[in-house]
């Protein structure tokens, strides 16, 4: 059950208040026309999904109904940091790559004695 | 030609109206009730929007209330309450009757701006919640935190009410307003009541009015 | 002792804090009476009556006992309750409170627990019951696995639920604070006292009845009085603090993402089988408390590891802090002569609070060569016997394998894992063990923390990984710390840190004085080695629930099984409802010695929540029965009720499905069947008027300089020349081309529309217009705002709606004034009314629209009127078959998501033409979507006029083709109409807009198969001359 800073509500809501609607930062090509079958096969259907920093678009929907975006970690859950719309996020894969390094550094030692994954 | 249509929803002779609640009898006198519940139907709701720069002042001078900015403020004076629903979004809840007129007068002071008032007072009513334990019946069905430490008086927030949703509103000390849709209404009264059983609950239906006044204009015309 | 409790202590003992010997309790155990005390577990009156044998096991049905003390209990599991609806399975008899009349039976043991018929496996199959008995054995023929099962189930089950429905109510709590304390042993209360006293919101939760944990039972002083008197102290003050919540008999189950936690809180199943009314009133019997807290403070201690040795699942072997548990709580002392065996000084206790009550110690077997901790020397000064580098290699039971008769105690040699020396069999009837101490790490694997091994205290601690929650800490015996005064030392500058890292000052708090025993140090000992090789030797027990044995993990091990999670998934390791508390170490250390690896490298299995079983009761809470799903209702839905109306689920709403009326030739009163009722509602509209509630529909309010800008960019269709007083039907299209929705939109004013939006897409097509609005065009100056429940609709249509409407308004209904599609305002029964000219049934239609207050008075007046224009209410159903006799589709049922306007042959509402690329249009240029042979919508006439196809069916061309045919398609929409007295269909055909006149076929489940003729889609009144008389 996440715990979102709702930034136009100022403050956090229960999760239950949210709908997420994908991957954010997807712009609709200006003239669709002038998009290529693929192009636009890609912009409809294809999102990415990686381990670690994602770029959310969620949906204050139970509350101010506000559109904003989430930076999330799909490793731990951790919510980084929400921004508005039109706003570009402050934590990207390769900023948040870095201060993992020195995270990793520290545990290294915990880390080859972790219980394997089920 | 007109930009926005304008329509009085209340009848110029009086007209049968109906609570969505109007079918819910009183809970019977339990003598020691910690909770208690009435509804104040037939209030007029007004959903307002508009960029909050452009909307302050003339709300200032038509409503005699403060626009609140302040995300979750609410505001109450002689005319009625305005809340904050989103940095675009306001609830105003007015007297019956009044709602058709001080519509009017906004659009006339707001001229060209961009905004829009939606009439809404058939879509939802108001439920008063208080008593001692009127928090614990919130506390089972809000996910918001309503603790007085975190909820002052004056605060309002759009949050889950049990499986449906409301405006959480608190008023005073130990009194709370739920605003409800009208679908979802007899839901919401049902939970309560259930939930505050083991308080006693004591609930008070609205007083059926007879009659609604109409406001003193009589045209339903569109204005420009 | 007493003779009918005669494990119980006597009172002038000074033994059982929580016992009130003045409150006697009676209660049952497989249908025999006992006597216990207020305060008492269900374990501890059972064992002070010295019933020793509580269950048989799972998979071997071996006679148990209880082992443990707390939540860690594998084999007490009880099923509770004297009624059929009260029963409840798998309670655990250490955490079950005794009431009045409390009835339990064994869980396990079909057909009794005397005489089980498993127990004959377990007996004489058990040498040839090897691990995976159940895969190998019963896996062939693998169709009678299900008949295997249904009986190996029934008799080796772990209880039962009730039949009957359960007579109490549940409840949930939203709670919200700053710091939760799961646990009130020393580190959770000094933890509670920290935060508390900095003013934050603090909730302090135990499972226990009583706050204290380990402190109740410890020997310790703390500040000069008894470590139960200074817990109890601090409870007081906490009590006193309006910012404290304490919950006893509470349960933290499951820690979730962002410190969400559920906590379950059994408030009356202490009281009896259901709760007793509190005041008059009802009263839930579990509560699940929802915490979102800004800090979880977890000091869940630790649970105390027995060894595994032969023969240790006979009744009578304990771990040992579970002795001095029910000794100094409940003055039970479940036994005469005593053998401790083990690998640390901190067991000693059991053995001296055993001869302090009255019981003989028969030896210690410490495994530690040189052991020389305090306790130690008060054994030793005590006069008890130590017998060291040795262990309890084997329990022997009694005849009938009821209780321990005697304890074979050998040298050990652990580094060579073998019997070193000569073995002695000393006579007792209880074998107590200890193998050290397992952190209670579950609750923080919850959350993803994976736990790490620590040698210096031989158990796995929550972990500090990258993911590690923020505001998480872990206090006491849970981080490993067991010395009180260190890990209350601890727990304060934990506690005292978190709050400073949200800028909250804590006060001062002076850390109390104990008195610290000098404790030698531990030795790591698991299974302890048996003269005989492990697969040779009698049954060694690590999962005792699931009756999985040491020579079950090495036989894993052997048949190839390296990974821990798979050793625990061919054993059935930990799947208990225990989730294997006390076994999992001593079984991944197991594997870890039979793979020649250490127990980090083995690694161990995660927990997930719940930490102990919830009654499904608690997870429901009031979303039961009435309360479980919202029901919307209209304005209208009193009068529906009133007369007679069958509802339709539609969403959240309930709308009349048909008015079933009583039928005139039937004196009894019998009432019409829903074709009758339906066929009636239809020539009612047809042939006079007909009035719907349809007050759902979702209805929006759009304004701004560029709503009408807007509308057309989401509608397929164009709506720059609608004028004011016009209304025009829309279809909306994902960007992927596919109708989502569909409605009228009227134009009120300039800047002003109102968008009807099916019942079912209200909430997301408002959602879907915001998206647009909010993230791609935020430069349109426009507003949304739901007015569905503002406006009730009445839809009055047949030929003589305008009759009616006439009696009731000031509009003017000429037909040549007020146009088809145009809407007039005016009073409708003296009701100010929007009146809309749309027809959904192919009739003269008017949609009288009102506040929705002042419905009813307008609905009356129609009736009021209506009875000599035959006026008739119809319900969903007679709109379905009207509006499919039409063809007009209905969104969801006649579409899927995979239907472009053109395949509903609806290319008359796609505007190609339009200025801006509207969502959809590129997707309609796409080669697939322009396929000729896909699914497109068409009519179907059964060639059998009698025959209704079944909505779904699918449709062939060649119904002699093989098994599996070529399905062409499927019916979405089927009726009778008794207007075309013959049933007729609306179906997706492939290439169906070219099959006009040709014959498919529907191959039906039973065999027949029903014959049509490809139709165009509408079925009545082609030229649309009825809507506009
Ligand atoms: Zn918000």
């Amino acid at each position: 059950m996440f715990h979102i800073y709702c930034p136009y509500c100022a403050e956090y809501r229960e999760e239950e208040e949210f709908h997420p609607k994908g991957q954010a930062h997807i712009a609709r090509p200006a003239d669709p026309t002038a998009s290529s079958d693929d192009a636009w096969g890609d912009y409809l259907f294809f999102r990415d999904n990686p381990r670690g920093v994602h770029h959310e678009l969620w949906v204050h929907a139970v509350g101010c109904r506000k559109f904003f975006n989430i930076t999330r970690d799909t490793r731990s859950y951790a919510i980084l940091e929400t921004y508005r719309m039109g706003e570009q996020p402050g934590v990207t894969a390769e900023t948040a790559t870095l201060a993992e390094r020195d995270i990793e550094r520290r545990t290294s030692d915990t880390a080859t004695i972790q219980g394997v994954p089920s | 030609m007109a930009r926005v249509a304008q329509f009085d929803p209340h009848p110029v002779q009086g007209a049968a109206t109906q609570s969505p609640l109007h079918h819910r009898a009183a809970s019977k006198p339990s003598g020691d009730s910690r909770v208690t519940l009435v509804e104040l139907a037939f209030l007029d709701h007004l959903v307002l929007r508009g960029e909050p720069q452009g909307l302050a002042a003339s709300v200032q001078a038509v409503l005699g209330l403060e626009l609140p900015v302040e995300p979750q403020r609410l505001v109450i004076g002689e005319t009625g309450s305005l809340q904050w629903l989103s940095p675009d979004e306001w609830l105003l809840i007015v007297a019956a009757g009044e709602g058709f007129r001080l519509q009017r007068e906004l659009r006339e002071a707001l001229g060209d701006s961009h905004f829009s008032i939606v009439d809404v007072s058939g879509g939802q009513t108001l439920l008063e919640l208080g008593g001692e334990r009127a928090i614990d019946v919130l506390m089972k069905s809000t996910v918001y935190d309503v603790d007085p430490r975190a909820f002052p008086i004056g605060k309002g927030v759009t949050s889950v009410f049990a499986k449906a949703t409301a405006v959480i509103r608190r008023v005073g000390e130990e009194r709370w307003e739920l605003v409800v849709r009208r679908s979802f209404a007899d839901y919401c009264l049902r939970w309560l009541l259930d939930a505050g059983e083991e308080y006693g609950i004591d609930y008070r239906p609205a007083k059926v009015a007879a009659t609604t006044p109409r406001a003193a204009v009589a045209d339903t015309e569109t204005v420009s | 002792m007493s003779a009918s409790q005669p494990c119980r202590l006597a009172s002038n003992s000074g033994a059982g804090s929580q016992i009130d010997r003045d409150k006697p309790l009676s209660f049952t155990f497989n249908g025999k009476s006992y006597q216990g005390y207020a305060g008492d577990t269900l374990a501890s009156a059972l064992l002070a009556n010295g019933v020793d044998v509580i269950n048989r096991s799972f998979k071997y049905s071996r006679p148990r006992g209880v082992v443990a003390a707390g939540a860690e209990e594998p084999n007490a599991i009880v099923q509770l309750g004297a009624s059929e609806a009260a029963q409840v399975p798998n309670v655990r008899a250490t955490q079950q409170s005794l009431y009045d009349g409390l009835t339990a039976r064994s869980t396990n043991g079909w057909p009794d627990a005397q005489r089980d018929m498993m127990g004959l496996v377990g007996k004489f199959g058990g040498p040839f019951m090897p691990v995976g008995f159940y895969y190998k054995t019963f896996k062939a023929p693998a169709s009678m696995w299900r008949t295997y099962e249904k009986y190996i189930r029934k008799a080796a089950g772990l209880g039962r639920a009730p039949i009957e429905s359960d007579p109490d109510i549940y409840d949930h709590l939203n709670r919200h604070c700053e710091v939760l304390v799961i646990g009130s042993g020393p580190a959770g209360l000094m933890s509670a006292l920290v935060a508390a006293g900095s003013g934050v919101r603090v909730i302090l939760c135990d499972e226990q009845p009583t706050f204290g944990g380990s402190l109740l039972d410890s020997g310790e002083t703390i500040d000069g009085m008894a470590a139960s008197e200074w817990a109890s102290n601090a409870v007081e003050r906490l009590a006193a603090m309006d910012n404290v919540t304490l919950l006893p008999r509470t349960t933290a189950n499951g820690y979730f993402d962002h410190n969400f936690v559920t906590l379950h809180e059994r408030r009356t199943e202490h009281l009896g089988d259901t709760a007793p009314t509190l005041d008059g009133r009802r009263q839930s019997r579990s509560r699940l408390h929802r915490v979102r807290t800004r800090h979880v403070v977890l000091a869940s201690g630790a649970h105390e590891r027995p060894l595994v040795y032969a023969g240790n699942d006979v009744p009578g072997n304990l771990v040992a802090g579970a002795l001095s548990t029910y000794i100094r709580r409940y003055a039970v002392r479940p036994g005469q002569r005593l053998v401790l065996s083990t690998t640390n000084d901190h067991a000693y206790r059991a053995a001296l609070d055993w001869q302090n009550a009255g019981g003989e110690v028969v030896a210690i077997a410490d495994a530690r060569a040189n052991p020389d901790g305090e306790l130690v020397e008060r054994a030793k000064a005590a006069g008890i016997r130590i017998v060291t580098g040795s262990a309890v290699i084997e329990a022997t039971a009694d005849r009938k394998g009821h209780r321990v008769s005697g304890a074979r105690i050998g040298a050990i040699d652990i580094e060579g894992f073998r019997v070193s020396g000569e073995v002695e069999t000393l006579s007792c009837d209880t074998v107590a063990t200890s193998g050290g101490y397992s952190p209670v790490v579950h609750l923080a694997a919850h959350t993803g923390v994976r736990p790490v091994w620590r040698d210096d205290i031989l158990g796995f601690v929550p972990g500090q990984t990258a993911s590690r929650v923020e505001g998480f800490s872990v206090v006491g015996a849970a981080a490993g710390l067991y010395p009180t005064g260190a890990l209350l030392e601890d727990a304060v500058a934990q506690v005292v840190r978190a709050l400073e890292s949200d800028g909250i000052d804590a006060e001062s708090v002076k850390i109390p004085d104990i008195e610290t025993l000098r404790e030698g140090s531990a030795v790591a000992l698991y299974q302890v080695p048996h003269d005989k090789p492990t697969m040779r030797a009698p049954k060694q027990f690590v999962d005792l629930q699931n009756d999985v044995t040491a020579a079950a993990i090495e036989l894993a091990t052997k048949e190839g099984f390296e990974s821990i999670e798979h050793v625990k998934r061919y054993t059935a390791m930990g799947f208990g409802t225990d989730q294997g508390k006390l076994g999992n170490i001593n079984g991944m250390a197991i594997a870890a010695r039979c793979l020649g690896q250490t127990i980090p490298q083995t690694g161990t299995t995660v927990f997930r929540p719940n930490y102990t079983p919830v009654n499904f009761g608690a997870i429901v809470g009031r979303h039961c029965r009435e309360l479980f799903d919202p029901e919307r209702y209209t304005a209208m839905h009193q009068w529906h009720i009133e007369h007679g109306a069958a509802f339709e689920d539609v969403g959240q709403w309930k709308r009349p499905w048909f008015y079933p009326q009583k039928r005139r030739d039937n004196a009894d009163g019998e009432f019409e069947s829903m074709h009758e009722a339906v066929m009636r509602e239809c020539r009612a509209v047809r042939e006079k008027v007909g009035v719907l509630d349809a007050s759902t529909l979702g209805k929006i309010d759009i304004q701004g300089p560029d709503a009408r800008e807007f509308l057309g960019r989401i509608y397929t269709n164009g709506w720059e020349k609608l004028a004011v007083g016009k209304a025009r039907y829309g279809l909306m299209c994902k960007d992927d081309g596919m109708v989502m929705d569909d409605g009228v939109t009227t134009c009120l004013a300039d800047n002003h529309f109102l968008m009807t939006t099916t019942t079912g897409g209200a909430a997301a097509i408002l959602e879907w217009l915001e998206i647009w609005h909010q993230t791609e065009w935020p430069e349109l100056e426009v507003y949304f705002t739901s007015v569905t429940d503002h406006w009730a609709t009445l839809t009055l249509t047949g030929p003589e709606a305008r009759n009616l409407l006439a009696e009731l308004t000031d509009i003017d209904l000429d037909r040549d004034s007020f146009k088809f599609m145009e809407w007039r305002e005016g009073a409708v029964a003296g009701v100010p009314a929007r009146v809309y000219r749309i027809s959904f049934t192919g009739e003269l239609s008017f949609e009288v629209n009102v506040q929705a207050n002042y419905a009813m008075q307008v609905w009356e007046a129609l009736f009021a009127h209506g009875a000599k224009y035959g006026l008739t209410p119809y319900g969903t159903e007679t709109m379905h078959v009207l509006r499919a006799e039409k063809g007009f589709i209905i969104v969801g049922q006649d579409t899927d998501g995979s239907m472009t306007p053109e395949d509903l042959g609806m290319h008359w509402c796609v505007g190609y033409n339009k200025p801006y690329p509207w969502i959809g249009k590129r997707a309609l240029t796409r080669s697939d979507t322009r396929r000729e042979d896909r699914k497109q919508l068409v009519g179907l006439k059964p060639l059998d006029a009698k025959v209704v196809l079944e909505e779904g069916a699918q449709i062939v061309l060649d119904p002699q083709q093989a098994i599996p045919m070529r399905m062409v398609g499927h019916v979405t929409s089927s009726y009778y109409s008794p207007t075309l007295d013959h049933g007729f269909a609306l179906a997706v055909v492939k290439g169906g807009h070219k099959r006009m006149g040709e014959r498919v076929y529907l191959p039906m489940p039973n065999g027949e198969t029903h014959m049509a003729e490809v139709v165009g889609s509408i079925f009545y009144d082609p030229k649309g001359q009825r809507q506009n008389i």
